[in-house]
Order: C-alpha cells, then structure tokens, then sequence
C-alpha cells in the first residue's frame, strides 16, 4: 500500500466512483448532524487527506470489532476507507509478523511523532502481565509505549471503552479500560459489541476533516452516534407506551412485535446508534430482529442483572434478601415483642394496690 | 463512578439493604403491636367484633360523613388525589409490577404508562398543595414537625424522579432512573422509624376500633 497517496485517489483506483464518494461525504455529514454546508469541507479534507498514521493495537479481545469493520457482506465505502487510512501496525490484518511487524510499530512510531492516531481494541489485563503479551510485551508497557506519543486515541469496542467482556465479574485477568491507563490524551470511546462500521469511520472522518475529535458525552462517546436512546428511537416504543409487552419469545406478543421490555431489553439505558443507522447496510438491528437490546454500548453491559430480566429487576437475588430479612424480622420482632410483655407481666408484679387505709395513713403523718 | 456503576449499585446492593431494612423494622414494628396483647373482654358481646372490625377497614376510606368533608374539602380533595395517585404509580405501571412479580412470582396487568403517567401528576400536584397548605395554615403549620417536612421529602422526590425519567427531563436517563430507584431506597429505609408506617398500622387501628365498638354493639 501506497503511503503517499491521497486519499481521494486511492479510493478512485479501486473504483469508487467520484459519487459515490460524495455521497459518502453527505451521509457522514449528516449522520453526525453538521451542517450540508460542511459536505464540501468533509470531501475536500477526505480527499486530500494524507492518510495520518493510524497504529491499531488489539489486546484482550475476540477481533469482532475488526470483523465488523472489514468483513461486511461487500465491500462497503467504510471499509475502503479504513484500508486506505495508512494502518502502520495492526497485528491481524498485516502481513509482517514477528519482529517485521514490532519494527513496523516502531518505525510509525519515530516517522509521525506527535500525529499519529492510536486506535486500540480490548482491554488490558493488569493481574498478571503475562495474561496477554505482543511479541513478549505486555499490553500495558505496549499501551503506554505508544500512546506517549499519539495525537489521539480512539478506543473501539466496550473492552477498549469500558472493559467490556473480560471486565465482567469476577474480572479474572484485572482488566481495566484504556482511559483508565491513559490519563494525559484525548481520548474517544467508540462502544459497542461490536461498534456500528460507520461509527467507526464516521469518527476517523470527523479527526481528518477538522483536525480533532468530535464533541463527546459524559462516557466520552462522539455525542453523534451516542446521543439518542435506543428506547427513544425504537420503532416498538409506541407498545411500550400503550402496554402491550411480549412475555415469551413465542407468544401472540412476540409474533406482534410489541415492546421487549419484559424481555430484558435494555433499551432504555443504552445510547447508541442501532435504531437508527440499523446494522448490514440498513438492514435491521437486534430489536427488529426480535431480541432485546443487550445495551452493548454501555459500561459493565455483562454484569446488569441478566440478558433476560427486565430493567426494573434487581440485579441481585431479591426474594433470597426478602426471605432473609423476613426471617431476622420475625426473630426480632418476636424478641422485642416477649421483652415488652416481660416488663408488663414484671410491672404488674410489682404493683401495690393502693387501699383507702394507706391513703388514711398518709393524710395522718 | 460513572451511570452505569451508580445504576448497578442502585438496582444491587442498595435496593438489597433498602429491602432487609424495610422488611425487619416492619415487622419489629408491628409484631411488637401484635404481641401487646389486651386484657379479656369480661362484658357480654353485642355483636360480632370480626365482621364489624373487617367492615371499618373499608367504610372509613369512603367519604361517608358529607360534614367533615364539607369542612375540609380542601384536605379531603388534596389527600384523595395524592393517595389514589400514588396506589396507581406504585401498583400499575408495568416496571413496578414487573420488580413486584421477579419478588413474590406473580402480577398482574398495567394500565398504559400515559394513564399513569396523568396519576403522577395529580399525585405531584396534590402533594404540593398539601406542603403549600401545611406552611401557610397556621394551626398546621404550628403542629408540624420536621419529621413531616422529611416524609413529604422522601414520598415527593421518587415520584418527581420518576416523573423525570419517563420524561427524560434535564439529565440522563441512566442517571434519573438511578436517582428513581435510590429516593425509593431512602423512602423505604425511613419506613418502619417514621409515620409512613401508618401504610400498615392504619388498617390495624381502624380494625381495632370497629372491633371494639362492634363487641359493644354500636356503630363504627
């Protein structure tokens, strides 16, 4: 892959038509809500772009995000463009290996000081640094290495976000987020399992049409893609409103389409983009497709009380607390109770009845 | 910690602590009322106490004596719609029933989350006026105790926080339905040591009192 060439031309090389890649400009634009006036700007910057250096790292994770990015049914515009950004080092995708690749890493590293983009997926174990290891080096010396001189990192995947998957309870490796290791740098999350292709590409777009990151939210997620709810944008929330919820996967309700919320779905909890830029070209995304959202987008996803149980569950065993506390309740309840009729039956013991004589005898002395 | 730690804590632990507090001080609570035991009825019964006691549980929440009524309308309108409000939040919206059937292992069905959502507001509504009236009454004002400002408090802000959240109102929605479920968890935790327990001692003294008067054989 040519290095030096400009974007616009390499993707023209491989038959992107000029329309088609202005159409993609359009779709971005309006994806991440700028303005149509920034259509031009988008495809000017794109086109001219000089590929910025992007090393990709893969720590603990299972290559989904990767998959999702380049393994599209055909070869989609997202995916021509992730080829055609100069990828110095990504250890799946590239053809060197061993020292060849760790020499490739390094030489990006020396050439694009200070500019390259650092973009990692999974988490990084911090029990045990030999849990997982690059060519003998751990992940976190690895992370930490390149990252010291990185324009910016785009962390992909809620492993890379949020630590994700090998973050679930009991967290066997001690794996923890990038923005949990790397505090000096501008950092972007872009989760989900995996995130949305154009997610992805929509955020390289933003840093190399305007030279920075997009505006982001409190979970530092491109406000774009993460600012609306799925259960706001869900096409079943008319049934949410009016009631009507499936109880089973099989049930009149299912074969309806109502509202999953009985089911587990975590809609209402999850920002992201599925409801509305859907997933495989716009086909559909996991609610149209029948199953709940698992909230894939969203810190500590595994661990919030079952795939199947619904939002307003406790995450925990209630009846068991329930059962336990019914039973100290009675306990102590009982006890307090038998203390109290103790002292009563003890006062009533103790009581002197006052006679006529006694009070004869008091007015005497 | 970000909303989706404060969310799990909230739905986890908290709602855990909140539950075993609430259901022990609850039923120290009322076995100790329970077990007081009362001194044997020596006299001739007039008339059936159970079936009297039963009957008061019910009659005294219907506005039969049009008198008081006309006096305190105000109270009476503000008192009916927070209750009735508050029955219908708590006990027809298919969130709460769905955490009521994952407990005990049944439910039943909701009303559409509109029609509760109306119910909120008039609950809202009431409550407010009801702190409004309790600072301007003077005799009111002057009997209240700052243990009636923190029931009003602790009963006010899981129905505005819950309000919020249906209407995604001002901050996020893992956010506002994490705060939703910790105000219920501070609701349920003062229960048992305040005057919310009238919830469950109010139907024991109403029994009580037509039982009484039904043994009597007069009218409760």
């Amino acid at each position: 892959m040519n290095h030096d060439k400009p974007l616009g031309q390499a993707l023209r090389e491989q038959g992107v038509s000029r329309r088609g890649f202005l159409k993609f400009c359009a779709t971005t634009a309006s994806l991440m809500a700028l303005p149509p006036s920034m259509v031009p700007a988008i495809a000017k910057a794109l086109e001219s772009a000089r590929r910025p250096s992007v090393i990709w790292l893969s720590f603990q994770e299972c290559t989904g995000c990767t998959e999702s990015l380049t393994r599209s049914h055909a070869p989609t515009l997202e995916g021509l463009i992730f080829d055609n950004i100069s990828l110095d080092y990504h250890h799946t995708l590239q053809a060197a290996s061993g020292d060849a690749a760790e020499a490739a890493r390094e030489a990006a590293m020396e050439e694009n000081k200070g500019k390259y983009l650092l973009v990692v997926d999974g988490s990084i174990p911090l029990g045990n640094p030999g849990y997982s290891t690059i060519a003998g080096i751990s992940n976190l010396e690895m992370l930490k290495e390149v990252a010291e001189h990185a324009a910016a990192i785009i962390a992909v995947g809620t492993c890379a976000a949020y630590g994700g998957l090998p973050h679930a309870k009991p967290n066997p490796t001690g794996a923890v987020s990038v923005e949990e290791i790397i505090k000096d740098k501008p950092i972007v999350n872009v989760p989900g399992c995996p995130p949305i292709p154009v997610v992805i590409t929509g955020v390289l777009a933003h840093f190399l049409t305007f030279g920075k990151l997009p505006e982001l939210d409190h979970l530092r997620r491109p406000l774009a893609f993460y600012g609306n709810n799925i259960h706001d944008r869900c096409y079943r929330r008319p049934f949410y409103d009016k009631g009507l919820f499936a109880n089973t996967f099989d049930d009149e309700g299912a074969r309806k389409g109502w509202c999953l919320f009985k089911l587990g779905c975590k809609g209402p909890v999850t920002y992201n983009a599925c409801a509305t830029i859907k997933w495989n070209d716009g086909t559909s995304f996991p609610i149209e497709a029948g199953h709940g959202c698992l909230g894939c987008s969203e810190p500590n996803f595994w661990d919030m009380g079952g795939f199947y149980n619904a939002l307003s569950e406790s995450t925990m065993d209630l009846s068991r607390t329930a059962a336990v506390g019914i039973a100290v309740g009675a306990a102590a309840g009982a006890a307090s109770g038998l203390l109290n009729r103790r002292k009563k039956s003890k006062a009533e013991a103790a009581h002197e009845t006052v006679t006529v004589k006694d009070l004869q005898r008091e007015e005497k002395s | 910690m970000n909303s989706a730690e404060f969310l799990l804590w909230v739905r986890g632990p908290g709602l855990n602590i909140a539950m075993v507090i609430f259901i022990i001080g609850m039923l120290i609570r009322l076995l100790e009322i329970f077990m007081l035991g009362r001194k044997q009825n020596l006299a001739e019964l007039r008339g059936n106490g159970i079936s009297a006691g039963l009957r008061t549980i019910f009659t005294r929440s219907t506005p039969a004596d049009k008198n008081s009524m006309r006096r305190s309308m105000f109270t009476f309108v503000a008192g009916y719609g927070f209750h009735i409000g508050l029955f219908v939040v708590i006990f027809l919206l298919m969130p709460h029933i769905q955490l009521i059937q994952s407990l005990l292992g049944f439910g039943w069905p909701a009303l559409p989350t509109p029609v509760v959502d109306l119910f909120t507001v008039i609950a809202l509504i009431s409550l407010m006026a009801l702190l409004w009236r309790r600072l301007t009454h003077p005799v009111v004002r002057y009997l209240s105790t700052p243990q009636d400002y923190l029931v009003w408090a602790a009963t006010f802000l899981p129905l505005l926080t819950g309000y919020m959240s249906y209407h995604h109102l001002w901050f996020p929605y893992s956010w506002l339905l994490g705060m939703h479920i910790l105000s219920v968890e501070f609701l349920l935790i003062l229960f048992p040591f305040t005057k919310l327990t009238h919830a469950f001692t109010l139907f024991i003294s109403r029994w009580y009192t037509g039982m009484m008067a039904g043994e009597k054989g007069v009218a409760s």
